[in-house]
C-alpha cells in the first residue's frame, strides 16, 4: 500500500512541473508565433526599409513603420511627462505624509483606477478631451497632446503602487536619522528616501512606459491615426499597436505579414523596458 | 534670502496632499460621468433584450452572456494550471535556475501588451489551429493572459500560510500531497479568490485581445466555436463607429459598475485574508 501513497506523490509532482512549466511554453509560443510571421517580410523587403522606412502602404508594398515607432515613442514619453510627477507626489504623499484612513481611501481608488477598462478610458477621451484641446489650442483634437494626457492619467497606478513599494521599504533608521540632524520631513525626502528609493522609481516610470506604448484601444480611439511623424503636438499620429489594431481585422497575404513585423517591433521594444525596469526592481531588494 | 524649511514643508505636503486627491478625483469623475449619462439608458429592458440594427436599438443581452462564457470558462482553465504553478514553486522547489527559468516566463507573460496577445491569439488558435472567430479561441487567448495574475496572487497567498499548520499536519503523518491539499490551499482560499476576481475584472473589461480571437458578431455564442462580442468589445463598435451614443454610455454603466464590484469584492477579500494571518 505504501507504494500507491507514494506513487501519487510523484504523480502530483510531476503534474505540478508540467503545470509549471505551462507558462514558459505559452510565452515560447507567443514569441515563435509572432516572429516566425513577422520575420520573413524583414529578410524579404529588408530591415532598414521596414523600420527607417517613411511609406505605409502595404498593399504596393512599401512597409515602412519608422513614423509609428517615433510616434509610439512621443506618446509615451508625453504620457510619462503628465504621470511621472503626478504620480511620484501620490506615492510620497502615501508612504509619507497620509495617515492611516486618508491610505484607506487612495490606495482602493488608485487600485479601482488600475480596472477601469481602456475601451473606456478611450471614450472619454474622445467625448472630452478631445474637444477641449480642438477649442482651446486649435487642430482636430485627435493629437499627441490629448494622446498623451489620456495615456499620462492611465498609467498612474502603475507609477504610484511600484514608487509607493520602493518607498515604504526604504528603512526606517535612515528615516530617524536624518529627523535627528534636525531635518524637516521634506528634506529627509527629497535628500534622504528619494535618493535611496531611486532604483524602484526609475522601474515605475519604465513599467509606466510600458504600459503606455502597449497601449491601444484608448490610443486608436484618440490619436487619429494619421501615417506621418508629427510635428507638433496638435498633429495627429499613429502607433505601433494602432497601427496592428486598426489593420488585422481585414488584411491578408504580405500586409499581414507587415502587421506581424509591427508586432516585432513592438515585441523588442516591450522586453528591453522590461528588462531595464527589473534589472531595477532587482538591484533595490538585492541592496 | 533664506526660507523657513518649516514654510517649505508645509507647502510641500499641501501640494502633494492636492494631487493625491487629483488622482482619486480622476477616478471619481470618470465614474460620475459614465453613470450620469449612462443610467437614464439603463434598465431591465437594456439588458435582458437583444440588439436591433447593428446595436441602434434594443438592449445588450447576448454581449453580457458572452462576457459571462469569456471570463468564467478562461478562469476554469487559468485557476488550476496557475494554482499548480504557484504550489510547485512554493512547496515543491527551493529557489534554483528551474523556478528563475518559470519566473521569468511568468514575468515576461505579465509585460506582454495585450494587443500581441491579440496577434498571438489570432495567428495561432483563429488561424493555424483553424477555430475561426471563436469563443474557444477568446477563452484560450484570455487565459494565457490572466495565468500570471493567478500565478502571483496564488503563490502570494500560499506563502502567507504560517508555517505551524504545515508541521502540525505533518505530524500528523499527512503526506507533502494531502498536506497541501487540506491544510495548505484552504487557509491561502481568500488570496486566492482574490486573484480569481482581479482576473475576471480583466477578461471583462479586455478588447484588444478579444476582438481578434473572439470576434464581434452580434448573436448569441451558443457553441464553443461560435464568435461573440463581449461588452467590451461591444462598447467600443457602438462608440468608434458612431452607432448610437446612448447605448453606448448604457453599455458602458453596466461594464464599468460589473468591473468595479468585482474589483472591490476582490480587495474585501484581500483585506479579510490579510486580516486573518497578521
Amino acid at each position: 500500500m505504501i507504494d500507491r501513497t507514494v506513487l501519487k506523490e510523484h504523480l502530483v509532482k510531476w503534474v505540478l512541473v508540467a503545470f509549471a512549466l505551462s507558462s514558459l511554453l505559452f510565452l515560447f509560443l507567443i514569441f515563435i508565433f509572432i516572429l516566425a510571421e513577422g520575420l520573413p517580410l524583414f529578410l524579404k523587403v529588408g530591415v532598414n526599409k521596414i523600420i527607417f522606412g517613411m511609406k505605409w502602404a502595404p498593399t504596393k508594398g512599401y512597409f515602412g513603420i519608422f513614423p509609428m515607432i517615433i510616434s509610439s515613442f512621443l506618446v509615451t514619453i508625453g504620457a510619462l511627462i503628465i504621470g511621472a510627477p503626478l504620480g511620484l507626489s501620490c506615492a510620497i504623499y502615501l508612504s509619507e505624509y497620509a495617515g492611516k484612513r486618508t491610505k484607506m481611501l487612495l490606495k482602493p481608488a488608485i487600485e479601482l483606477l488600475a480596472g477601469i477598462p481602456s475601451v473606456v478610458f478611450g471614450f472619454l477621451g474622445v467625448i472630452y478631451i478631445v474637444p477641449l484641446v480642438r477649442s482651446y489650442l486649435g487642430g482636430s483634437g485627435f493629437s499627441l497632446i490629448s494622446t498623451s494626457l489620456v495615456l499620462g492619467v492611465m498609467i498612474l497606478p502603475t507609477i504610484i503602487s511600484i514608487s509607493f513599494d520602493a518607498l515604504v521599504s526604504v528603512p526606517r533608521t535612515y528615516r530617524e536619522g536624518s529627523a535627528a540632524m534636525g531635518a524637516t520631513k521634506w528634506q529627509t525626502i527629497y535628500k534622504v528616501i528619494i535618493p535611496s528609493a531611486k532604483s524602484g522609481i526609475l522601474a515605475s516610470f519604465i513599467l509606466g512606459m510600458g504600459r503606455a506604448i502597449g497601449e491601444t484601444m484608448a490610443v486608436i480611439m484618440i490619436a487619429g491615426n494619421a501615417l506621418k511623424i508629427p510635428t507638433s503636438i496638435l498633429d495627429p499620429l499613429r502607433t505601433l499597436t494602432g497601427n496592428i489594431a486598426l489593420e488585422l481585422a481585414y488584411a491578408t497575404g504580405d500586409h499581414r505579414l507587415g502587421l506581424f513585423s509591427t508586432g516585432v517591433v513592438l515585441m523588442v521594444i516591450i522586453m528591453i523596458l522590461n528588462y531595464v525596469a527589473n534589472f531595477g526592481i532587482k538591484r533595490k531588494i538585492a541592496k | 534670502m533664506r526660507i523657513n524649511p518649516r514654510y517649505i514643508n508645509r507647502l510641500v505636503r499641501m501640494g502633494l496632499n492636492v494631487q493625491a486627491y487629483f488622482t482619486v478625483g480622476i477616478l471619481i469623475i470618470i465614474v460620475a460621468i459614465i453613470f450620469f449619462k449612462g443610467f437614464p439608458h439603463t434598465n431591465f429592458a437594456f439588458i435582458l433584450s437583444f440588439p436591433e440594427d447593428m446595436g441602434r436599438e434594443g438592449g445588450i443581452f447576448p454581449s453580457i452572456v458572452g462576457t459571462i462564457q469569456l471570463a468564467l470558462l478562461s478562469i476554469l482553465l487559468a485557476t488550476p494550471l496557475g494554482l499548480g504553478t504557484a504550489i510547485f514553486l512554493t512547496e515543491y522547489t527551493k529557489e534554483s535556475l528551474f523556478t528563475k527559468f518559470i519566473r521569468f516566463g511568468v514575468e515576461s507573460l505579465a509585460g506582454i501588451p495585450s494587443i500581441l496577445y491579440g496577434l498571438f491569439g489570432f495567428i495561432f488558435f483563429v488561424i493555424k489551429l483553424k477555430m475561426g472567430w471563436s469563443l474557444l479561441a477568446g477563452v484560450l487567448t484570455m487565459t494565457i493572459m490572466i495565468l500570471p495574475t493567478i500565478i502571483r496572487t496564488s503563490e502570494e497567498a500560499i506563502r502567507a500560510v504560517p508555517r505551524q499548520l504545515r508541521i502540525v499536519s505533518y505530524s500528523l503523518s499527512a503526506s507533502k500531497w494531502e498536506t497541501i491539499k487540506k491544510v495548505v490551499i484552504p487557509a491561502a482560499i481568500p488570496g486566492i479568490l482574490t486573484g480569481i476576481m482581479l482576473s475576471i475584472g480583466r477578461a471583462v473589461g479586455e478588447t484588444a485581445a478579444i476582438i481578434f480571437t473572439m470576434g464581434s458578431s452580434l448573436r448569441l455564442p451558443l457553441s464553443l466555436m461560435d464568435s461573440g462580442r463581449t461588452m467590451a468589445v461591444h462598447f467600443y463598435i457602438l462608440a468608434r463607429e458612431g452607432i448610437s451614443m446612448e447605448k453606448a454610455y448604457g453599455t458602458a454603466v453596466v461594464l464599468v459598475l460589473s468591473i468595479l464590484l468585482i474589483n472591490i469584492l476582490a480587495y474585501y477579500i484581500m483585506n479579510k485574508a490579510i486580516a486573518r494571518y497578521s
